[in-house]
Order: structure tokens, then sequence, then C-alpha cells
């Protein structure tokens, strides 16, 4: 995974809350191998049932800006990948369920925390069509719609963005440390592995 | 003295390799379970060219695309159940595949098979992992990356998470159960009421619960935003292990229960956060909306709230929730398809008969074989519901059992988001005992007076 530190997009709302992961990803999509995309399976069903659907009219976007518990639900990191790969690097939002976030700066998209009143000036800024946005993660920064914003973010998942850190190699470095804490606790709690 | 510690801060402190500078900590997996969705995870590690790091603290088992009746599997289907098989042969890791007597939903066999044992800390690929924290284990959900990263080192990165202890006082009143306790606390305190916390439930109330229903307490706590749920484990706990294939034996189990025994909060210990509720002051509890906050006593009317949360629901404000017909139910999922809540079904299923369909589909291959030895299967089916094999079923729909679009939907599972259990498919959360009495009545129901003997 690349970092990246800077950005210029455009932004559309989706002004619903608790847009969680099984409507992000209808469960019927994630046998697909992800070599085709899963951009495609955006929204699936809220785009289908509905024509005028932001999305539809705006397939160009980088940026989301919704409300309150994006990404709630399930654990699936495919819901992360249809983002990814519609184009998505960036979700504004006043909170986000705990696993989606983690998924997300996995794959370099960005969840950014912004307040409940924040994100209505936005949302009413944006209304139902869209604007340039532009981000600075490092300075924690953004101008959307012509409004300028600083966000919340975690700093470790701020350095991981920028340098597009993978943890396998990271944590390699950390293999003394973890061979002898294996070999401890095998030794102090021998209950802890599996009998049989 | 030392300083008091929470259930949280023992867990964590025994799994804790190090702390970086910036807070987050590397943690030692004690077992990692994997699934038909962890293609992604292994198709990472091959690309790395990288083997699993500790095959025999992996365990794989075919839940989610299961199917779990009679007749042709669709390709794609059989495809992920064969390409886990693939994975867990090539890499040496014991599964548990759909003609495995083991066979089940990963949250149900953990704890059947004694894998799941109170201070481990557990990860899967799937945000239900809350479930096994009932054991007073450090369980949580991960997505892909993470289950990559765990195949590859058998650690995961992890910021510790505030401690949020929620206190379920005195006792609850017949034909009200832990999905109605945890149905009651999500929708007072939000869909994400308790984001960035581990709950650790206490209080009589919990004590009281037995395994399955600490297990269904726990498995909800994500429902609630919570990555993680844990009871600290006692003699119900114990007793539930003993004895179970993958549980320590002899001098080791004597051993691991005087470490369980300390596997608790201390006296004074200071937690984040602290919510109370009174146990019995909780009714039979359904959810009216597409979020499971959206939840209120059997007793109550469909409220005024978002027009288009109702247009999917098809419900007008004002109707009283026992009036909401349905057109179908599910009793099963990780949540609710263990054999207590069958007992529970069967019990006010028995002599009587469905008036709408419905499937039943226990949570593993054992409970299955367990409720047709007890006579629960032949009272389900006599009643007119279909008995079903394990897996995750309705649950999630994946392996083809799904609610047909605009269909109602009486279900024990966990999520009644929109489409969830099918395109345009309707859902309300209950227990299986207001399952069951939805199915007898064809409509929403409250289970007490059929409990009674009433009709």
């Amino acid at each position: 995974m690349s970092g990246w530190s800077k950005m210029d997009g455009r932004a559309v709302a989706l002004a619903q809350a608790n847009v969680d992961t099984d409507q992000l990803i209808p469960a019927r999509f994630m046998s697909q191998p992800r070599s085709e995309g899963y951009g495609a399976f955006l929204l699936q069903d809220a785009r289908a049932d509905d024509e005028g659907h932001v999305l539809n009219r705006h397939s160009d976007v980088q940026v989301l800006v919704s409300r309150r518990n994006f990404g709630s639900g399930s654990s699936r990191e495919a819901a992360v990948y249809a983002l990814v790969d519609f184009g998505i690097r960036a979700v504004f939002a006043p909170s986000f369920g705990d696993i989606f976030a983690s998924n997300a700066v996995n794959n370099g998209l960005l969840p950014a925390r912004l307040s409940e009143d924040q994100i209505e000036e936005l949302i009413a800024a944006l209304g139902p069509g869209e604007a340039t946005a532009s981000i600075d993660l490092e300075m924690g920064a953004a101008v959307i719609a012509g409004r300028e914003v600083r966000f919340d973010l975690d700093p470790v998942w701020q350095q991981k963005l920028v340098n597009g850190w993978d943890d396998i190699d990271l944590t390699a470095q950390y293999d003394d440390a973890t061979k002898k804490f294996r070999a401890d606790r095998m030794a102090a709690y021998p209950w802890a592995m599996p009998a049989s | 003295m030392s300083v008091p510690l929470t259930l949280l801060d023992r867990l964590w402190d025994a799994h804790e390799i190090l702390r970086r500078d910036d807070g987050t900590s590397l943690l030692w997996v004690d077992r990692h379970l994997v699934h038909e969705g962890s293609h992604h995870a292994f198709a990472k590690l091959a690309s790395r060219g990288m083997p699993v790091a500790e095959p025999e603290l992996t365990f794989a088992v075919v839940d989610h695309y299961a199917p779990t009746r009679a007749g042709e599997v669709a390709p794609d289907i059989r495809r992920m159940i064969r390409t886990l098989g693939e994975n867990a042969r090539a890499q040496g890791i014991r599964l548990f595949d759909l003609k495995d007597p083991g066979q089940g939903i990963v949250h149900v066999i953990g704890p059947e098979q004694g894998l799941t044992l109170p201070g481990l800390l557990i990860n899967c690929g799937d945000s239900h992992t809350s479930t096994h924290g009932a054991f007073g284990a450090l369980a949580f959900g991960v997505g892909a990356t993470e289950v990559a990263h765990i195949l590859a080192t058998q650690t995961i990165w992890q910021r510790k998470p505030k401690a949020l202890r929620m206190v379920f006082d005195g006792t609850l009143a017949a034909g009200v159960t832990a999905k109605d306790m945890a149905l009651h606390w999500i929708s007072k305190l939000g869909t994400g009421g308790a984001q960035g916390h581990a709950i650790e439930y206490a209080g009589a109330a919990v004590e009281a619960l037995s395994m399955e229903g600490r297990l269904t307490l726990c498995n909800l706590s994500i429902e609630g935003g919570a990555r993680f749920g844990m009871v600290a484990p006692d003699e119900v706990t114990f007793d539930y292990l003993k004895d179970r294939p993958f549980a320590p034996k002899g001098a080791e189990w004597q051993a691991a229960l005087e470490d369980w025994r300390g596997l608790r909060s201390d006296e004074g210990a200071s937690f984040d956060r602290e919510a109370q509720f009174d146990a019995g002051e909780i009714a039979p509890t359904v959810t009216w909306g597409t979020m499971p906050e959206e939840a209120l006593p059997i007793t109550e009317v469909v409220p005024d709230a978002a027009r288009e949360t109702l247009e999917y629901m098809a419900l007008e404000p004002g109707l009283p929730l026992s009036e909401v017909a349905v057109d179908q139910v599910f009793i099963g999922s990780c949540t609710n398809g263990r054999i207590e809540d069958l007992r529970m079904a069967a019990k006010v299923l028995k002599g009587r008969k469905a008036k709408v369909p419905g499937l039943v589909s226990p949570g593993s291959t054992q409970i299955k074989k367990q409720a047709e030895d007890e006579g629960l299967a032949r009272i389900f089916t006599e009643a007119g519901l279909e008995w079903a094999g394990a897996g995750c079923s309705m649950c999630v729909g994946m392996n083809g059992d799904l609610v047909e679009s605009g269909k109602r939907c009486a279900s024990s599972t966990n999520r009644n988001f929109k489409g969830r259990q099918g395109r345009g498919a309707r859902t309300h959360l209950m227990s299986p005992a207001m399952v069951a009495a939805a199915a007898v009545k064809g409509h929403l129901a409250d289970v007490r007076p059929l409990l009674e003997g009433r009709t």
C-alpha cells in the first residue's frame, strides 16, 4: 500500500446516519475475487433502488461526508474495498465503527472525525451536488466546499496513512520480543495451548 | 498496596508483548479462528510467500456459506468452501468442514470444543468474536488485513480500549432473556453507544445467566459499538468447560482453574465509564427499525421515526408492535442458536402450530444432534417449521437462506440492517422464545402468556 499526505478531489454528502457495512457491500458480493474490483458493489442496493442516489449522479468522487456511526456492524473489509475501488480516499463523519476504521486505515482510506455540527454544516454546503475537496493529512486539515475544517485522527493512524506502512513488515522488527514472549507464555501457562 | 485492576487490565497485561511510545500494543494471540471469508487474508499471505506462523493455534470452520438444506449448492458457494479447505490443508490447520461432527458457527463451536477458555486472547475475522468474552477471554473481531497479520505473526497491534462496566442488578422476569437485556441496553445507549470501549458485564442478573445467556449478551456487544464484551469467569464457566475436547485436562486443568479464579476486576477498580440497569424492569423486547438500537418492549407501539426507516419496514407510527403481522420466522445464528435457545423456543411451540413458515438452524452439528435426541427437533417440525443444518444461515444469507424482498421475518439473529437477511427483507430481532411466539400467533407477540399456558 502506498502512502499519501495530500489530495485534491471532489466531495459529496451521503446524508445518512448508520451507514453499516451490510449496506456498503451486501453480503452476496463477497465471494467475488478482489482482482475484478469491488467498486461496482458499493452501496449497490441503495443505488439500484434510487436512480437519483448521490453516487449515481456523481461517480468521480474521492470524499464522502456522512453522519454518525459510519461503517458500523460486520467486520467485512470488503466494505472498505468497495469504497476504495470506487475511488473514495476519505470519509468524514462524527463517528465510525471501530473495526471499519481500522480496516480503512489498513487500506489507505482516511476515516476523519468531525463534530456533529461541522458535519451538518458540510452536508448543508454540499447539498445534493458535489464540490471540491482538498485534504492535508499531516496538518489534519481539509477544505471541503470552501469550508476549512480540522479533523480528528489517531496520530498512529495518521502516520500509517502517510507512510503506507504495512504492519507485517513493521512487526518483523519485534520478532525477538515475540519469540521470547511466546516461550514465556507457554512455560507459565501450559493450559493455554489447545489440548489433544 | 497495588492499584486495583479491571478484568480488561489483567487480560491486556497478560498478552502485551510490548507497547510502542505511541501507545499501541503488540498483543499475543492464543487462538485464531478462520472461516470461508478469510480467503482475502490467505491470498495476502500467499502473495508474500509467507506460511501461517502458528497452525496449531489456528482453527478453520465452514459456517458463513455452509448449506443448511438439501439441494444444489451454487458454484460460488462451493468455491468459497473449497478454498477454505485448500488453505487449511496447505497450512496444516485443523479444519471443521461440513462432514466434521464438530462443525458449526465459529462462535458456537469455539466454546463447544473448549477452544475458547478464560484468559485467552481470541481473534476471528468476524465482528461477533466478542461472543467468546463470555468466558473471561479478550476476544475481538478483526478485518482481513488484520487476519493476514495474525496468520503471519500470531500477534496483533491494538490500542487498549476504554473500560465500561455495565451492571444489571436484580432478577429477570419469566420469559425475559439475555437477548432482551442486550436489546434493552442498546436501545438506551445507541448503536454507537459503546464505541471505543470494552464492556464488562456484571451484577446479579449477569451472574445468574447460564453460559448460553452470557454468550448471547457478549455476542451483541458489537451492536452497541463495542468490539469487546466480557464476563468474569466463575463456577458456571468452569462447569461448562470441563472435559471439552480442547480444554486442559488433569494437572493442567487444576493449574488453569487456579489462574482463572483470579480473572476478575478488583474491588475499587476504576472504569472509564459505568452503566447500570435494573434487570427486573426489562420486558420482552423487539426491534421495529433497521438498527439494533431501534428496539422497544413488545407492549409498546411503533414510534414516530424517520420516514425512510418506516417506509423500508412498512410500518405506521402508533401501530401496536403486537399487531405487526409476520410472513416467516428464523431461529438460529451465533447470537441465539445454542441448545438453551432451542429449548426455550420448543417450550413455546410444544403442542402448538406455527401460523407462518419458518426455518430453525442449530448453531452447530452437535447441537443439532442434541436437539434431535431431546425431541426438540420433532417439536419444531410438528409445529410446521423446517429443521435445517448448522451454519450462519438466514442471519446473513450468504449460503442462499434468504428472506424475500418485502417479506417480514421475526428473527433470533443480531442485525436488522437493511438488506441483511436479503435485499428488501424486513427483520425484527427478538429472543428465540419471542420468535416462537410470533410463529404461533402469526404476528409479533408477547411470549409471557404463552409460557403460562394461555393462548
